[in-house]
């Protein structure tokens, strides 16, 4: 099979693109002004919409489809608010797209603001990539001074400005209503819904939220045409009318005990043991994987024996993990623990609650102290069940908590007893000194 | 008409626009809840509230089906319309709530013996009849310090708190200075307020009754009291003319606390600082607790029925001389039923006789709130302090009105004194004297006076020159009704029996009068609707909870 051709990562390694001129002689902005000449804004949702594209920033939602709920003929302003926050561990897929390639985000900003007639665009950026943010606002600059940002861009009669907001190192502001509230400078508490932001959102105007991969993809839509987009990946199960499918190309980032942690661009469907032998090169050390994360902490764990399944919006779900997530891979191998790993997963997820609402408050905190018990070696198997049970109940999917930050720390939690129950078992009987991960830590790549 | 289904009980709730909780009160069913607050935002973060919600069809065939939605919902954040079913109590919602009650019991601090929300807090109530007996947690609960300087009046035991915010959303939203914050995240979060900037607003101790645990102190109140051991009677504040409605709480006579009680037709839901502290002079050592008469021979104390007698023989007597030379001075704290049996009396003993009003203490202008933190008001009022410190201007001029075209002030009263034109006084003089204290020059105008009976809580100039000193009643030992700045009527409750020995200033007009019997609230108001035009909605003698409008008195400021 012919190795697939990037498209999001083909200016990975041309520096030179990451300027304005550079990029535009590598033919970029030219379907903007296309768009912008041919198409009305109507017609670029259309577009999206019909090309099957989901987002990239671990809900799958179909982006055409949000674009679709803005109120029609609302006098304005709308928003549009670019999601790079990027706080969800194992992740930097948007990392790289902001320091590569800064100009195929921003013409997709652009695009898509067009699109759902925004007046300003917001790009929340997480206050730890610096240089991913000089990087865009220079190229922010640049399109200002040549008159493709601000008023009447390109000569036409659309008008746009984007703002570079810097985060303050909090994950919940990764969460759509999350980062509207630390836009606006308070709490990045997550609002209840209803109102949704395209309703409600940004400063109480309708507001659409995109993740950077998914307004990069909104680019290469848009120039090759939605059909294009549809022959990558996998199609929708003819079995269930409700799958939107897995069209187009996906930024895999790969981490953890591999030989070759990095980012590839593949189309949607690769298996994860694909992904770790061919593009991973394989386990570390010449060891074996006891297991993997998915798709970003918040999906849960995958065992060895689960590796085959395609990362596509369907495949994790099949194993019981929560989802696709931002198809961030994480492998463990056979030596470490799996306590210390869920341990880590954790801390991050008591550290990062909002505090907003009771059950991921107190049950978060109370996870990490059971965790943190059974690392002592005072556990006892009721607390296996009191784990299961309290992340069973957290998270929007219940619908004990206001936003998904709960799902994700309940997912690990009751992934990793269900599927490595006698690991557990064999830690409480035995404590912490005995087994083969005696002294082993585990180090996440990326992780908080 | 909408009918609502809670628990399988069909109710009609009209027209109203309510969320689940709202209608749930309606069907006399409880969804506990905290955060919710009908005074505040909504914010659905307690989650205490999590309740099934569907919504019944009937097709054309008449066939009834439920479909309920398949998750849990909160209450609070959910409207509900025609045909919404609401189920509290089925196994989703009670897992929910048992499940929230233990997440909220994980860390709080098993202050209960010593904390001051025993026997009125949420979390003991709901715990018991929503939650599960036993706990699971055996790992240490966190345990940030108590901030006893978070205000002046309020305390803040950090470790009780359950984040509710409905502490922060009050002075946000209802006082606008919004001092209270929530610092950190997650599990670390807490209350604070800003180093400088305390909890010091003129409505802060409000936060002590939003707070559903004991988190929230106020430090009037601290330690003193266990409060079922407290009587609770519905009242009024005499603070100023807003009246809002109170709880007067009692042990034994002693009072030991007010507390707001919702009324719509007054004030809503809170009241302000300066009202719910105003009761310290009540339970005050030296308020006056005897009768006393001062001749040639000194000072002596006499029981009350010989003051009455010397009051009446000396008034009637100057009376019968000159009747337009003797006075009586209302207090604008006097209820309608005092005014009216004063009132009576005077007219007893003349049509000439005249009846002032007393001193009416105006402060500023109006204090409307919320007020941002630069001082500026909002459009939406929300709560108001009026500058007029009176309880009862309307009510007592609206009996005197009727007794006499004239209208005389204060001034008026203490002018003719000084200039030789008063033969005899009766003066009620009975405000807090955190309102008003007489000045000396009040007592100096009445020197020339040749009999003065003085009316008063605490001594005063005025006492000094009386000579019948009667010890009048505090507000919390008197049933009656005061009609506050909108004609709003209401019937206040006594808590306390008067000092031993003393009797009301009602017993003690109808003493005056010569009026057998004890005083009855409710039949002297079904007199003053009858005589009184102006006070016909008081005929139906119990004015309810929220009291009834007299329209007419509105304007009798």
């Amino acid at each position: 099979m012919a190795a697939f051709e990037p498209v999001l990562l083909r200016r990975l390694n041309r520096p030179e693109c990451k300027n304005l001129e550079g990029y535009r002689a590598d033919g970029g902005y030219r379907t903007l002004e296309r768009a912008l000449k041919e198409m009305s804004p109507d017609q670029v949702t259309t577009v999206v919409k019909d090309s099957g594209l989901r987002g990239r920033g671990g809900a799958g939602f179909p982006t055409g489809l949000k674009w679709t709920f803005l109120p029609k003929g609302h006098p304005g302003p709308i928003y549009l608010c670019v999601n790079c926050d990027e706080s969800e561990p194992c992740t930097f897929n948007n990392r790289y797209l902001i320091e590569c390639d800064p100009h195929q985000v921003l013409e997709g900003i652009i695009l898509a603001s067009y699109a759902i007639r925004a007046t300003t665009a917001y790009f929340y950026v997480r206050y730890e990539y610096g240089s991913g943010t000089r990087t865009m606002q220079r190229a922010i600059d640049e399109l200002y001074a040549a008159g493709m940002l601000g008023k009447n861009i390109l000569g036409s009669e659309y008008s746009l400005d984007v703002v570079v907001h810097r985060g303050a190192a909090a994950y919940i502001c990764g969460e759509e209503t999350g980062l509207i509230e630390s836009l606006e400078g308070k709490r990045a508490w997550p609002r209840i819904k209803p109102p949704f932001p395209a309703i409600e959102g940004a400063f109480r105007k309708p507001t659409i939220v995109n993740n950077p991969e998914t307004l990069a993809n909104v680019v290469n839509i848009v120039e090759r045409g939605g059909e294009w987009f549809k022959s990558l990946g996998v199609p929708p199960d003819p079995k269930n009318p409700r799958d939107a499918g897995s069209y187009g190309s996906k930024l895999y980032c790969i981490s953890g005990h591999v030989n070759k942690p990095g980012i590839v661009e593949l189309p949607m469907g690769v298996t994860l043991r694909e992904l770790l032998e061919v593009h991973g090169g394989g386990v570390w050390k010449g060891r074996k994987a006891k297991g993997a994360i998915p798709g970003g902490n918040s999906m849960g764990f995958c065992t060895e024996a689960e590796f085959d399944i395609p990362l596509d919006f369907n495949g994790p779900g099949k194993v019981g993990c929560l989802g696709l997530g931002t198809a961030a891979v994480t492998v463990f191998d056979e030596t470490t623990s799996i306590v210390d790993v869920l341990h880590n997963l954790c801390r991050f997820f008591a550290h990062e609650s909002c505090g907003q609402c009771t059950p991921c408050r107190e049950g978060t905190a109370w996870m990490l102290k059971i965790v943190e018990r059974i690392k002592r070696g005072q556990g006892r198997l009721e607390d296996l069940a009191i784990l299961e049970e309290v992340a069973d109940k957290i998270g929007i999917m219940p619908g004990t908590t206001i936003c998904g930050l709960a799902d994700g720390a309940g997912w690990p939690v009751k992934t990793a007893i269900r599927k490595f129950r006698d690991e557990f078992k064999t830690y409480l009987r035995e404590g912490p000194g005995k087994g083969p991960s005696a002294g082993m830590r585990l180090q996440m790549a990326g992780g908080h | 008409m909408a009918t609502v289904y809670v628990n399988d009980r069909a109710v009609d709730i009209g027209d109203e626009r309510l969320n689940c909780v709202q209608a749930a009160q309606r069907a006399g069913v409880t969804i506990p809840h905290y955060c919710w607050h009908a005074a505040l935002s909504v914010v659905a973060s307690c989650r205490m509230c999590l309740v099934e919600v569907g919504e019944r069809k009937v097709d054309e065939k008449g066939e009834v089906s439920t479909v309920m939605q398949p998750k849990v919902v909160p209450g609070c954040q959910t409207p509900v319309k025609d045909g919404t079913v609401i189920r509290t109590s089925d196994a989703k919602s009670k897992d929910a709530q048992q499940r929230t009650l233990e997440s909220l019991l994980l860390n709080h601090p098993l202050d209960c013996p010593v904390c001051d929300k025993a026997g009125e807090c949420l979390l003991q109530d709901y715990s018991f009849q929503f939650g599960k007996a036993e706990s699971r947690m055996v790992d240490e609960k966190r345990t940030p310090p108590n901030k006893p300087d978070i205000g002046p009046h309020v305390n803040l035991f950090t470790d009780r708190c359950i984040m509710c915010s409905r502490c922060v959303r009050f002075t946000r939203e209802v006082s606008g200075t919004a001092e209270l914050h929530i610092v950190n995240r997650g599990t670390h979060a807490e209350i604070d307020v800003f180093e400088g900037h305390p909890l010091d607003n003129k409505l802060s101790l409000n936060v002590v009754d939003l707070c559903p645990v004991g988190a929230l102190a106020s430090k009037d109140f601290l330690y003193t009291q266990r409060v079922w051991n407290l009587k609770s009677a519905n009242a009024v504040c005499g603070g100023c003319s807003t009246g809002c409605s109170v709880h007067v709480d009692s042990n034994k006579d002693i009072v030991y606390r007010l507390r707001p009680r919702f009324n719509p037709r007054a004030q809503g839901h809170f009241m302000c600082d300066a009202g719910r502290l105003g009761y310290h002079h009540v339970n005050d050592p030296a308020r006056l607790r005897q009768y006393l008469v001062r001749g040639e021979n000194g000072t002596r104390a006499v029981d009350w029925a010989e003051a009455a007698g010397i009051c009446r023989e000396k008034l009637g007597a100057a009376a019968s001389r000159d009747p337009g030379r003797v006075w009586f001075v209302f207090s604008p704290s006097m209820t309608v039923e005092e005014a009216w049996l004063l009132a009576n009396y005077a007219r007893q003993l003349s049509p000439f006789v005249k009846l002032a009003m007393g001193a009416i203490v105006v402060e500023g202008a109006d204090d409307t709130f919320p007020k941002d933190r630069k001082g500026r008001p909002a459009p939406q009022v929300k709560f108001t302090i009026r500058a007029e410190k009176a309880a009862n201007v309307r009510g007592v001029r609206g009996v005197l009105a009727h007794f006499q075209k004239e209208r005389l002030d204060y001034q008026q009263f203490l002018q003719a004194a000084r200039g030789g034109q008063v033969d005899a006084c009766l003066i009620s003089q009975g405000q807090s004297p955190a309102i008003y204290k007489p000045g000396v020059e009040e007592g100096d105008a009445l020197a020339g006076v040749a009999f003065v009976a003085v009316q008063e809580l605490f001594a005063s100039p005025l006492t000094d020159r009386a000579h019948v000193v009667v010890p009048a009643s505090a507000f919390s030992e008197v049933d009656g009704t005061w009609v506050n700045h909108a004609g709003l009527a209401q019937a206040k409750r006594a808590s306390c029996a008067p000092w031993r020995g003393t009797r009301t200033d009602g017993q003690f007009y109808l003493e005056l009068l010569g009026r057998k019997g004890l005083v009855h609230a409710g039949n002297l108001r079904r007199e003053v609707a009858k005589a009184i035009p102006g006070f016909k909605p008081l005929e139906a003698a119990d004015l309810g909870e929220y009291g009834v409008f007299c329209e007419k008195l509105k304007d009798l400021a």
